[in-house]
């Protein structure tokens, strides 16, 4: 079969053509799928090949994807059903495994449920994360894209090179060696704060300061991850074709004319595609970095509501409570994943899947 | 027109288009200027803490703090920290969760990748939606912590690797990669009586090392990076990776590692040139690593990401 022709690398919904097996497959098992080629591809469909067939020619691709299918099912299919808790009043003591205790605990139906809207702490950490996921919406997204056109504005290939290099780095550093360093620089025993002190200030702790903690970890994401955010837009930006410049010199259009004209707006689907994403995944704004620097600010400023799953399931073994919490997390992103889906196609972008 | 400026281009590339006007000074010395200062927030946090680490405690002590000018440059705390005692245990524990974890990540996801690569096959289209379908909805930490727990997985090393072992992400950029090699490769091997176990082996992977080598690395990052797995499975102080161990050393305020309290409370060694040591040595693998892969990322981003 003519992989590539069939093929369609986002792999959502290959067209019905794709289905079809093509010479490849023929000359895999001549006799079992002889070639008719006098009809269109479309009419070789599946259904003409028995499955007897389809199974011995495909086994052994079966075979290989099921390693990572096993994983999935184990750790992400039967974990959803685990969420059942959150309808219970789960007690992990009433047998001695913690799946098998689920049968025995005490259904309560909505009332973890109704017990979250009851909860202030609750109520602060949608806030807290409301907060944050707007100011990384306004304050980071905007970075990657404007160092991409610095970045794809330098001519010099060994400029280009060593200033991504560099902006790439620190995307590959854990979120604990990140912390670190922010903490050993603004923090109260950090250079800054003994530079200040010698020169006569006192007082300065950017780390357990709790109304600037939703800044310093907009900065902390920044620093972490504004260069690699900028390799998408930089692909893109390649892809332009130069003619296009060149047509629009010709017109008489000047530097920023073109960037006007020319770059912004063959970065727009992928500003679009990483908007939506990003809209998906408003309700996680993080959670390594928030649980790291919970005994810096205390919780009151850095619990979200990841870190309020954890904080109330694994640290106060309350596991219904928070897995009532996480499922209804779950479940309106999932509605925002979709609906800024939408969003995007009403605009005429692509978003993350098609229509 | 257009043939003087391919014969341009070709001359010195790659050369400023012919149509662009020569940039204004003040342009130059400004993007400079950003860019510089851009890579100097970067780097300069870096230098700080290797510095730090590199410095003498008399020089740490007349600091006060992080020093920036080195001064006696010395390997104490790494030969301290290196000779045994807790953060050896660390490393050795982050090493070898790192590798067998990125083996096996790789091992099982290049063979979905390549099980997926060819559309029309057999389940083709369900076992990608499965897969594909964890993208959009994740179990929630509670589930999965009841799940490793009842698996008796928790206290083992197999609890750092097991539950985050497949990245949907990454395979399905090694699949776009897979289907992106030229079919007539694969056919005439397919004639020549070679099994899909062979043409894996002998075609696809030795013509996908760029994307081979980059998916590695995002594996081993994650390995090496990840500590939360670590503080909710395992519960023996002996099993805990590096990174755990720098949590304990600054989140929490301890000031040495298990075996060299003695000799920062008696003078010998700076509490924070030794963190800052073990700061280093985390980030020394992955800084090592990835300016190897660097070429490849945007190919290897490319194929998988921009496309879906």
């Amino acid at each position: 079969m003519s992989v590539t022709a069939g093929s369609r690398p986002d792999g959502t919904r290959p067209p019905a053509a794709a289905e079809a097996p093509g010479p490849a497959v023929a000359a895999a098992a001549p006799a079992k799928a002889p070639a008719e080629e006098s009809e269109p591809r479309r009419a070789v469909a599946l259904r003409k090949v028995p499955f007897r067939v389809r199974w011995r020619r495909d086994r052994a691709l079966i075979l290989m994807t099921s390693p990572v299918i096993v994983l999935l099912l184990l750790f992400n299919y039967v974990p959803l059903l685990g969420n059942v808790v959150a309808f219970q009043e789960y007690d992990p003591y009433l047998s001695s495994n913690g799946v098998t205790a689920i049968l025995h605990s005490p259904w309560v139906g909505l009332e973890q449920f109704s017990r979250m809207l009851d909860d202030p702490l609750f109520w602060s950490a949608t806030k807290n994360t409301i907060v944050l996921f707007v100011l990384q919406l306004v304050l980071f997204f905007p970075v990657p894209i404007v160092l991409a056109l610095v970045i794809n504005s330098v001519i010099r290939p060994r400029v280009r090179a060593v200033a991504q290099a560099i902006m790439y780095l620190p995307h590959f550093f854990s979120w604990v060696l990140v912390v670190t360093v922010f903490q050993q620089i603004l923090g109260g025993a950090g250079i800054i704060a003994q530079t200040l002190e010698k020169h006569g200030w006192s007082g300065f702790d950017l780390m357990t300061d709790a109304d600037l903690f939703k800044y310093l970890v907009t900065a902390q994401a920044v620093w972490k991850d504004a260069g690699w955010g900028i390799i998408v837009f930089l692909a893109a930006l390649s892809a332009v074709s130069t003619d296009l410049y060149e047509a629009a010199a010709m017109d008489g259009a000047g530097r920023w004319r073109r960037m006007w004209h020319i770059t912004l707006p063959a970065l727009r689907p992928v500003i679009a595609l990483l908007l939506v994403l990003r809209v998906g995944d408003a309700l996680s704004v993080g959670f390594e970095q928030f649980l790291l620097q919970r005994y810096a600010v205390g919780a009151g400023a850095s619990e979200v509501l990841d870190t309020y799953v954890w904080n109330m399931g694994i640290q106060n073994g309350d596991f219904s409570y928070a897995a009532a919490v996480g499922l209804a997390k779950g479940v309106i992103g999932v509605c925002l994943v979709l609906g800024a889906n939408k969003f995007a196609h009403l605009l005429g972008e692509q978003g993350v899947y098609k229509k | 027109m257009s043939l003087d400026t391919q014969l341009i281009r070709s001359l010195k590339a790659p050369a400023r288009p012919v149509w662009e006007e020569p940039p204004s000074r003040a342009g130059l010395a400004a993007k400079g200027g950003f860019l510089a200062l851009c890579c100097l927030g970067v780097l300069g946090p870096l230098w700080i803490v290797i510095v730090t680490s590199l410095s003498p405690k008399p020089v740490i002590d007349q600091v006060g703090g992080l020093v920036v000018i080195p001064q006696g440059i010395t390997f104490v705390n790494y030969t301290e920290l290196l000779s045994g005692g807790q953060v050896s245990r660390a490393i050795m524990v982050s090493v070898g969760v790192t590798l067998v974890g990125t083996l096996f990540s790789m091992t099982v996801s290049v063979l979905a990748a390549y099980g997926l690569s060819r559309p029309g096959s057999l389940g083709h289209r369900f076992f990608l939606m499965a897969i594909m379908a964890t993208m959009f909805f994740g179990a929630g930490l509670i589930p999965t912590y009841l799940l490793v727990q009842s698996l008796g997985l928790t206290d083992t090393y197999l609890s750092l690797i097991l539950p985050s072992a497949v990245s949907v992400f990454n395979i399905l950029v090694l699949r776009a990669f897979f289907m992106g090699i030229s079919p007539e490769l694969t056919e005439s091997a397919r004639i020549d009586g070679a099994g899909e176990t062979r043409i894996l082996l002998t075609i696809i992977m030795p013509l996908s090392r760029a994307v081979l080598a980059v998916i590695s690395l995002f594996y081993a990052v994650g390995y090496w990076s990840a500590w939360f797995n670590a503080s909710i499975y395992l519960s023996d102080q002996q099993m805990m990776p590096l990174q755990n161990v720098l949590i304990q050393l600054v989140q929490k305020n301890t000031e040495a590692p298990t075996g060299l309290q003695q000799a920062v409370r008696t003078g010998q060694l700076s509490a924070l040139g030794l963190q800052m040591a073990v700061m280093v040595l985390a980030l020394i693998p992955v800084a090592v690593a990835s300016p190897f892969v660097q070429r490849h990322f945007k190919k290897g981003m490319l194929t998988g990401a921009v496309k879906g």
